[in-house]
Parts: C-alpha cells; structure tokens; sequence
C-alpha cells in the first residue's frame, strides 16, 4: 500500500509531499516524545502523532518513515512546512484520533 | 546588586544555534547589551562553557556555566552550577544518559565545540537535540549532587515545557523558580496554575541568534556578582518553599 492509497482509504489530508505518495507503507508507528519515535520507528512506517513542529521533521528523516499523520488535525507550524518540503517528507493530518487511525490501518494491513 | 541578567542562551554547539553563536560573539554582544550576568544553557551540554566563561572574565561579565537538560519527559530544565569544574562533570554525567544517536548536521544542524578565540575544537558527535534519561522527578536532586540548581524552561511554550508535556506544575517536584518568555500572560498563568505566584519568575530569551540575546530588561538581587552568588539565589527559593 502506497502513502497515497492510505490517505485516499482513511481520508486523510495532504499537507505537504504530495509528489512522494508513491512510497509503500510498511508499517505504523504511535507516539508524541520525539527521543522516543527516534530510536523505535521503522522505516517505511506511517508515523502517527500529535507533534506538529520542526524538530518532528528531523525525527521523520532520521528514522525514514514513509509519512507523518498528525492525528486529530493537530496543528503543523510554518517553519516544520518549510523544513518539511525542503526534506521532501510526506505530511498528512486526520480528523480522527491516534487510536482510530491506528486501528484502521491495521484493518488494511489485514 | 541588582544585575541585568540572561540565563538562557544558546551557542553553536545547540544543533539548532546559529552558527554565528559562538562563545566570543555571544558574551560579548551580550556585554554590549547591557547585561551584568549571563548562562550560557545548550542542549544537553555544557561543553561550550570553557569558551565562554574565558571570554566573559576577559569582557567583564559573569559566565554562569549551565545546560538546557531534556528531561525523559521531553522537559526542558535550565540548570545553572556554580564552577567549570562541576559544570564539565554534570555534562558528562548527562552525556551517559543520552541516547547514542549520531548528529545529522544536514538535518539538525551543526554542534561546534570552539575555544575562546572561536576556533572550532570539535563536533559533538551524539544527537543533543534529544531526550536524556533523567527524569523531571529526580532532576532537582541530581542538580544539587553537583552543586547546582534547575528550574523549568519556558513553561508557556506549547512544546519542550512542563506545562505542554505534563499538564501542572506539581509541589512534589520541588521548583522555587520558572521561567517564562516575554510574550507570557502572567496573569493568565497565575489564574490557572496558583502555585506559581508562590515563585520566582525567570524572564530567559532563549537566543540561538545575537539578535535575539535579551536586552538589559529583567535584574536579579544578588550579593556577589559571580556564578556562585546566582546559584545560592535559586537555592534559597528552593528552602524558602516549605513543600519542596
């Protein structure tokens, strides 16, 4: 499944990254302390969180995860957008919580 | 003596610092400023203050070694020790409990150890943009093992603070001090977290820029102008605080 495929099934919205939707999506990640995402993501993950800032973007490049879902439609800052692009990291957000995004995702990994 | 004073400044050794940061630029625009009193407060570091402390009794101005400590909360703390000496083992006690992540200057930025004169002596190798081990429960103790004091960063920041990651402030971890940043509702906070009016306010600018190192605004009452006398202040707050 590919980032785009999860984004058009779970309704989620594009923030940034849209030319790198082809990107498979092997797994799924939870978790809001960054130290914590670093060390314990895996690539190819969709990262779900509530963590919106520039130092998310690091962690998403650094652990190369496949995207971020900012869960709830948690707020993305401008100076994140900007490094975001630059890193060509894929930024969605849901309206629904982590608990219920993470389920859904599972559901699709069957 | 009532001293200007900025504890919370960071140089190019925070990943995220300008690299225009350095010891000899940051001390002395800060002289420039006003300032009587400055800590120079990385992330997770304190290996900068070698540098900075030897071009601050050049310029004239109070040093006070310190560190920007991320709590296993992902809770900033601005620890403030009373010599080099206990600052350089506090780092390393720290550097211990730090995951071993490599810095990615690409993505974080550089971390520039440099000497007096500016010249870079080394690039910290591990991640400081990250969390330590150390709990914000145990951190006022382990501060005080090596002579120093801490109190909570920006606790009206939406991220990196006490009040974002946890929530409240609670007596059981044993604060006498906050610090706020200069667009901070005093009277919003004190309505809706009344065990700060108990505290010292710190006003910090939290500069990784020159520009942005604090102008002198905000003094401190202090016997001594000496990194000691800043120390024994916040120490006090912490006795005269019957809960801690």
């Amino acid at each position: 499944m590919t980032v785009k495929e999860l984004a058009t099934k779970l309704d989620l919205h594009f923030l940034c990254g849209e030319e790198q939707a082809d990107r498979p999506v092997t797994g799924c990640y939870c978790g809001d302390l960054l130290s914590w995402v670093m060390s314990r993501a895996k690539e190819g993950d969709a990262w779900l969180t509530v963590m919106g800032n520039i130092n998310s973007v690091g962690v998403a490049v650094l652990a190369d995860i496949a995207c971020i879902v900012l869960t709830e439609n948690a707020p993305f800052d401008l100076p994140a957008l900007e490094r975001a692009r630059q890193n060509r990291v894929v930024v969605l957000q849901a309206q629904k919580n982590t608990y219920e995004i993470a389920a859904a995702i599972a559901n699709l990994f069957g | 003596m009532k001293l200007f004073y900025d504890f919370h400044l960071h140089s190019c050794l925070s990943p995220c610092g300008d690299n225009e940061m350095t010891p000899y630029n940051l001390v002395n625009m800060a002289k420039l400023g006003g300032l009587d009193t400055i800590a120079l407060t990385d992330h997770n570091t304190c290996l900068n203050c070698p540098a900075a402390l030897k071009v601050g009794k050049k310029a004239g101005i109070t040093v006070v070694p310190g560190m920007e400590l991320c709590t296993s909360e992902e809770v900033h703390m601005i620890c403030l020790l009373p010599d080099l000496e206990r600052a350089l083992d506090f780092s390393a006690y720290v550097a211990e409990r730090m995951p071993a992540i490599k810095n990615r200057p690409d993505i974080f930025g550089d971390q520039f150890i440099m000497d007096a004169q500016d010249r870079v002596t080394g690039h910290h190798e591990q991640l400081l943009m990250a969390a330590s081990s150390i709990s914000i429960s145990h951190v006022v103790k382990t501060l005080a093992s090596f002579g120093g004091v801490c109190y909570p960063a920006h606790i009206d920041r939406p991220s990196y603070s006490v009040l974002s990651n946890l929530g409240s402030i609670t007596p059981e971890m044993g604060f006498g001090a906050v610090e706020l940043t200069a667009a901070a509702d005093l009277a919003d906070l004190f309505k809706q977290h009344p065990i700060l009016e108990a505290m010292f306010i710190v006003k910090g600018s939290d500069a990784h820029r020159l520009m942005d190192i604090g102008d002198a605004r905000h003094t401190i009452d202090l016997k001594k102008n000496d990194a000691e006398s800043v120390v024994d202040f916040f120490n006090k707050l912490l006795g005269e605080n019957p809960q801690s």
